[in-house]
């Protein structure tokens, strides 16, 4: 794994993160957001993921960031009025991240290197996912049937 | 010298504080949601994490979750949405300020 690949990917995800987070114009958020995700995507093929991130990718940037656009475009009149970050709410982040990195460096256990482990195939994922994982799979399935239902069922026009 | 497992929890961590920020400060409802995607997503930072730095030889358990928590957080996206959009629909606004209806 090479750190100056992952110390430029950090930095431009983290940047595209608080990016996301503080700027005015809602449609520059939401690019942030989607650079945000392909980042994290990139940890994920530094971190011997292959598969989740590309799933992150196709489901995030190609899917989630376009709903979130066209949400943004059918809700148009109401733009322009969101003003940047609230006081307390950035004091309370800034204090979780003060707490939570405090924890981190005072955990020794966390502070090792990468074994030497056996790649991760698709094959493999899908032997697990057909295998000891079939029931949350078809759970997953259910529930993403009853959730796409519901949505189209919440943004349908009311009878007059 | 390769980054540990340490340096991951942390970036972990901002991306969360990163979300955080979002999900507090916005008062557009689409941005509020935004930030809890973006939490989400450090959550699954810090499984692969987990799963990556695990000493022993192991089964893909750390990445099944991720799978399943990123179908998971589609499914909230794709309802969260159309609930901004049905509440537009209602008031006129997305500005979560404006919806105090139950506001005693």
């Amino acid at each position: 794994m090479s750190s100056v690949a992952f110390a430029l990917i950090t930095i431009l995800t983290l940047a595209a993160a608080l990016a996301a987070a503080t700027l005015q114009n809602l449609m520059h958020a939401t690019l942030s957001f989607a650079v945000t995700l392909v980042g994290v995507a990139a940890l994920f093929f530094l971190l011997g993921a292959e598969f989740v991130g590309l799933v992150l990718v196709f489901v995030y940037v190609g899917a989630v960031a376009v709903l979130i656009v066209f949400t943004i475009l059918l809700t148009r009149r109401d733009l322009g009025k969101d003003r940047g970050a609230n006081f307390w709410g950035a004091v309370l982040a800034v204090g979780l991240f003060g707490g939570l990195t405090w924890a981190i460096l005072k955990t020794p256990s966390v502070a090792i290197v990468a074994p030497h482990i056996r790649a991760l195939t698709v094959k493999r994922i899908g032997e697990a996912l057909m295998t000891g994982y079939v029931w949350p799979l078809q759970c997953v399935g259910l529930l993403l049937t009853a959730a796409l239902i519901g949505a189209l069922v919440l943004v349908m026009e009311e009878k007059r | 010298m390769t980054p540990t497992l340490q340096v991951f929890l942390i970036v972990s961590a901002a991306l969360f504080s990163a979300g955080l920020i979002a999900a507090l400060s916005r008062r557009h409802a689409i941005f509020i949601l935004i930030g809890i995607e973006m939490m989400l997503a450090a959550a699954n930072l810090n499984f692969i994490a987990f799963w990556h730095f695990n000493p022993k030889p192991q089964a893909p358990t750390g990445v099944m979750i991720a799978i399943f928590s990123i179908a998971i957080a589609a499914a909230e996206a794709a309802v969260g949405l159309a609930l901004v959009i049905a509440v537009y629909r209602h008031y006129r606004t997305t500005s979560v300020d404006h919806l105090d209806q139950l506001k005693g």
